[in-house]
Parts: C-alpha cells; sequence; structure tokens
C-alpha cells in the first residue's frame, strides 16, 4: 500500500529529531558512557513514590476532573506564590497537563491559525518547532549568542517581529544553553511584547533548577499575565519525568479554550500521577523544599565541575545557570558539533547530543547534561580529555 | 564545621578519589584552600578513612559477616564508654553503635568462618561482666550498601531531548 499520497504532508515534512539518528548510533556501542540524557538522574523522593502507591490501594483509578484534581490545582496555585510570587485562581486559570509538553501543543493549538509566525529564541528545546508546523503556524527561530550569554535581547525580538507574529516562546532556564533571563533582561523585553501584542509562551520546567540566583517570571511583570502562558511542571523540580504530570496556567477566557481541546483529546492527567504530584508539593511545603534545595546543590557542584574541565581542555563554555546542561563550542576541533559528537562516539564511546539538533544557532556545539552522578561524570571528562588531546587544533 | 567544610565532606562521601583539584572545581575554590581543609578534616578525625565498599560476594568467599545484638549493665559514672572501647579493641569488629530500644551494642563483625564467630561470641564476648545477653544474626545478603542499591541498573535511555 501506497501511503505517502494518505499521510498528512506536514507530518511526512516533519524532519526526524537529530537526536533520533544519534540515538541509534549511540545504542550500538557498548559501555557507552553517556552525558546525553535530559532528565534527573535522581529517583522520585520515596514519600512521592509511597503516595502514588497508596492511591492507587485505595482504588483511586478513576478519571479525576478534566482540569486535573482541584485539591492538586490549589496546591500549585500555593506553590507558584510561594515560590515565584505568581498569582493564579486554581479554579479557573490553570489544568494539569500530561507533562509540559502537552501545555507546549494546549498553547499552540489555542492561538495558532495557519499562517501565524511564533517567534523562538535558537537554539532551544526540539519540540517546540514541530509543534507549531502541526497546526500550521511558522516557526521563526531567533539567534541568541553567546556574547549575549544566549539569552533573548529586546533587538534580537524586535527584528524577528512582523505583522503576522503571534507568540514568543520564552523558554528559559533553556535547554540546551543552561541560560537564564535575569529580571533585568526580562524587563527590557516587556514594552517589545506589550508593542506588539504578542503571547508569551513562557516555558518554566526548569525554574527550579536556577544557580547563583533565583528564577523570575515573565508573568509577574507588570501587565504581563494576562498575556502569557505560563508552562511548567513535576519533571525536573521532582524528578518525575516518567509520571507525565504538568500544568499550563493563564488568564481565564485562554484557559477555557484550551480546556475544550484538552477534554477532548486528553480527558485527564494520570490519576496516580496526580496524587503523586500532590504529595510532591504538600511534602516540599513540609520540608521547605529542602529536597529540591539539595538536588539543585548536588547539580550545582557538577555544573561547576564539567564547566572547568571543559574550558580547561579548550572546549569553550559559558557558562549555564539554569537547567543542566553544560553548551560547550567545539569550533577549536571541529566545524559542527555533529563531527565532534560522532568522533567522541566512535573514538572514546562518550554520548553528548549534537547541538545542530536544537536549531541552527547550535551547530557549533555539543549539549552535555550533568545529570549523572560526579563518578560518571569523571570518567566521562577523563575519556574526552583523552579525545580532544589527541586532535589537531583548528584554530 | 563551615558549610565550605560539610560541602566537601559530602563531594568525599559521594566519592572518596575525588581530587583536590576536582574539588576545587566543584565549588569554585582553591585548589590550596580544599587541600588544608581536607587536611584539617582529616587531623580532626571527622574524616577518618578512605575505603572502598564492596559488593561482590566472590570478593568475601566464605567470610561470615553477622550482626550481633549485646545487652550490657552500664559501669557506674563510665556508663557504656568503657566496655564499648573495649568491645572496639578486637579486630573481628567492624562497627560498632550503642542503640537505643530493646538492646545495647550493636556489633557488626566478620570472621574467617562460622566456627570464628562462635570463638568470638563464646570466647570473647560472654567473658566480659557486664554482658547480660546476646543475640548474633548472619547477614545473608546485601541488597544496599552505603546509600547504593546493589546491581540496580538504571533503565535510562542513553539520548533524549
Amino acid at each position: 500500500m501506497n501511503y505517502d499520497e494518505l499521510i498528512n504532508p506536514v507530518v511526512a515534512q516533519l524532519p526526524q529529531s537529530g537526536i533520533r539518528r544519534f540515538f541509534e548510533l549511540a545504542n550500538e556501542i557498548e559501555d557507552c558512557i553517556s552525558l546525553g540524557v535530559g532528565e534527573p538522574d535522581f529517583v522520585t523522593p520515596w514519600y512521592i513514590r509511597d503516595s502514588a502507591v497508596k492511591s492507587v490501594v485505595a482504588g483511586k483509578t478513576q478519571y479525576t476532573s478534566n482540569a486535573g484534581l482541584l485539591q492538586l490545582r490549589e496546591m500549585i496555585a500555593k506553590y507558584l506564590d510561594y515560590r515565584f510570587s505568581l498569582s493564579y485562581e486554581p479554579k479557573d486559570e490553570m489544568i494539569v497537563t500530561i507533562g509540559a509538553s502537552e501545555a507546549i501543543d494546549l498553547a499552540m493549538r489555542t492561538f495558532i491559525s495557519p499562517g501565524d509566525e511564533v517567534i523562538i529564541p535558537d537554539p532551544s528545546y526540539v519540540s517546540y518547532v514541530p509543534n507549531v508546523r502541526l497546526v500550521g503556524g511558522v516557526p521563526v527561530p531567533v539567534k541568541t549568542k553567546v556574547e549575549d550569554d544566549f539569552t533573548l535581547t529586546p533587538q534580537a525580538l524586535e527584528s524577528a517581529v512582523t505583522p503576522k507574529s503571534k507568540i514568543l516562546i520564552l523558554p528559559y532556564p533553556n535547554n540546551p544553553t543552561g541560560a537564564i533571563m535575569t529580571a533585568e533582561q526580562l524587563a527590557a523585553l516587556v514594552p517589545v511584547i506589550r508593542k506588539h501584542n504578542l503571547i508569551v509562551v513562557s516555558d518554566e520546567i526548569y525554574a527550579e533548577l536556577t544557580y547563583e540566583g533565583k528564577h523570575v517570571s515573565i508573568a509577574s511583570f507588570e501587565g504581563m499575565k494576562e498575556r502569557t502562558v505560563l508552562i511548567s511542571g513535576f519533571s525536573k523540580a521532582f524528578a518525575m519525568t516518567g509520571w507525565r504530570v504538568g500544568y499550563v496556567c493563564a488568564p481565564k477566557d485562554v484557559i477555557r479554550q484550551m480546556y475544550k481541546i484538552h477534554q477532548y483529546t486528553i480527558m485527564c492527567a494520570p490519576t496516580a500521577s496526580q496524587y503523586a504530584a500532590y504529595e510532591a508539593i504538600k511534602g516540599g511545603f513540609e520540608e521547605d523544599f529542602s529536597s529540591v534545595s539539595e538536588m539543585r546543590e548536588a547539580y550545582d557542584k557538577r555544573r561547576r565541575f564539567l564547566v572547568a574541565q571543559f574550558n580547561s581542555m579548550g572546549l569553550d563554555c559559558f557558562t549555564p545557570r539554569g537547567a543542566f546542561y553544560v553548551f560547550p563550542s567545539v569550533k577549536r576541533f571541529y566545524p559542527t558539533g555533529d563531527e565532534f559528537a560522532e568522533k567522541l562516539l566512535y573514538g572514546e564511546s562518550v554520548a553528548v547530543v549534537p547541538g545542530g539538533a536544537f536549531g541552527a544557532e547550535g551547530k557549533g556545539h555539543v549539549r552535555c547534561s550533568y545529570a549523572y552522578s560526579l563518578k560518571s561524570l569523571k570518567k566521562a571528562c577523563e575519556k574526552i580529555r583523552a579525545f580532544t588531546e589527541n586532535l589537531p587544533d583548528n584554530k | 564545621m563551615t558549610k565550605f567544610e560539610q560541602e566537601i565532606v559530602k563531594i568525599l562521601q559521594e566519592d572518596g578519589r575525588a581530587s583536590y583539584k576536582q574539588i576545587a572545581e566543584m565549588l569554585s575554590a582553591g585548589e590550596d584552600k580544599v587541600k588544608a581543609a581536607v587536611e584539617k578534616l582529616e587531623k580532626d578525625g571527622v574524616i577518618l578513612k578512605y575505603s572502598a565498599i564492596v559488593a561482590d560476594d566472590e570478593f568475601f568467599g566464605d567470610t561470615v559477616q553477622a550482626l550481633i545484638e549485646v545487652k550490657v549493665s552500664p559501669m557506674k559514672e563510665k556508663g557504656y564508654d568503657e566496655i564499648a572501647g573495649y568491645v572496639s579493641g578486637f579486630d573481628e569488629v567492624k562497627s560498632l553503635y550503642l542503640m537505643s530500644g530493646a538492646y545495647d551494642l550493636a556489633i557488626f563483625i566478620e570472621a574467617k568462618n562460622l566456627r570464628e564467630v562462635a570463638r568470638f561470641v563464646s570466647e570473647k564476648l560472654s567473658l566480659i561482666n557486664s554482658v547480660q545477653s546476646v543475640a548474633t544474626h548472619f547477614i545473608l545478603k546485601k541488597y544496599k550498601l552505603s546509600g547504593t542499591t546493589i546491581g540496580a541498573e538504571k533503565e535510562r535511555l542513553l539520548i533524549q531531548p
């Protein structure tokens, strides 16, 4: 059967993720040491796992309300207020989603008509562009530069805006660069956003993993909550990637529209996961989020270690202040991250992710995750050092 | 203990082989400063020693490990310290704790074989005047040591976005 003429051309033309090909290569290598994973190495804290088990044993196996358990939404509202000074109404300004991923999709489907443009900092997480394309939108990458600490500047934003611009995706702390945006840097964007009547989709999934300072949300600026779709979740802050629970917060007129899509396509986030998420925050309050702080401190040590190591190898490294990635330039040795990553994989059995997977601006870089034990990081660094020492200097 | 010293101890608890340079990088501090702090921690007895935690059964061969619960009557003025000091003098005693609850001392011992454990209990431990009772539990299998689950391979994908 010839499916080519039957498959939706938008789907057919979606490129395979650059990560996918590399994943297959890495899988063939025996005893591969990987720095390629975008999830915490910590197991979900025990009290959270236990609460999910108890909910199942107690027979809480039915659907929850479409927007998610009200008690969970109330907890999320309390949490956002306490941690980031954000105020959202649990009843009508919030939906519990299947990870932040669903929330990204919801935001695009809710706002984008064919031809609408979505401005996306480049490099960024791999799923924004496909999500925009799937709804007929036009992704407009806007270059972020290492000189600007990979932040989005008002000038860069202004130059990307056209009459068709509708959404700005603001993914900070950023995967893959580890960049954050400070309150001052965000404040500088506000006039441009307002002037062009843009909606901001702020993906703040790494908010808790901010080093040297505290995370600030664009929604906390005056006049911004009304035009911000805030996306976050439990995966990174509470080491809960496999549970698939996230949330989206927005003005109630927006949530009302999103709710319809969520209701027809998802019904509700998994019930056991919602009970676990509820307990994650509740338990967090009981210990003033010290587990989160401990995780952050552990990541912070690894971050400093990896940056120092890479810089001493000649892999020029911008100092990331968020998430758990280091994004060194490989240009001293190879023109592209693809070549570097492939040679490193075959030469020393270490897997890192070519930066080009995250957008054209990432091409000369590789992404290394430090969501690994110090032991693994040390081992990987030894091997990468051995690899770079044998390379001719391209400079 | 300073915050800096605590951070160093935490790193070494996870990885006793971390070098001064690596620790310095992790804490964004000078190598000399780290070296001085580690030496002080060692001198003050905060860090007792560095060792390998071995999980492999083959390595231990027929060696027997046991937990011995001991009830003792504390000595006047000296409490438990004197008897604890005496018991820790035996080479086969690997760890020794004073416990709350049903018994007083928990002794972890390692011996070449069963007979040696028996001899330790009957010829050494039970001869101590203040020892009231002894219960010996042999360790059959180890599942988790020093925070690390034995043989637990994490099912993690190699590459993810």
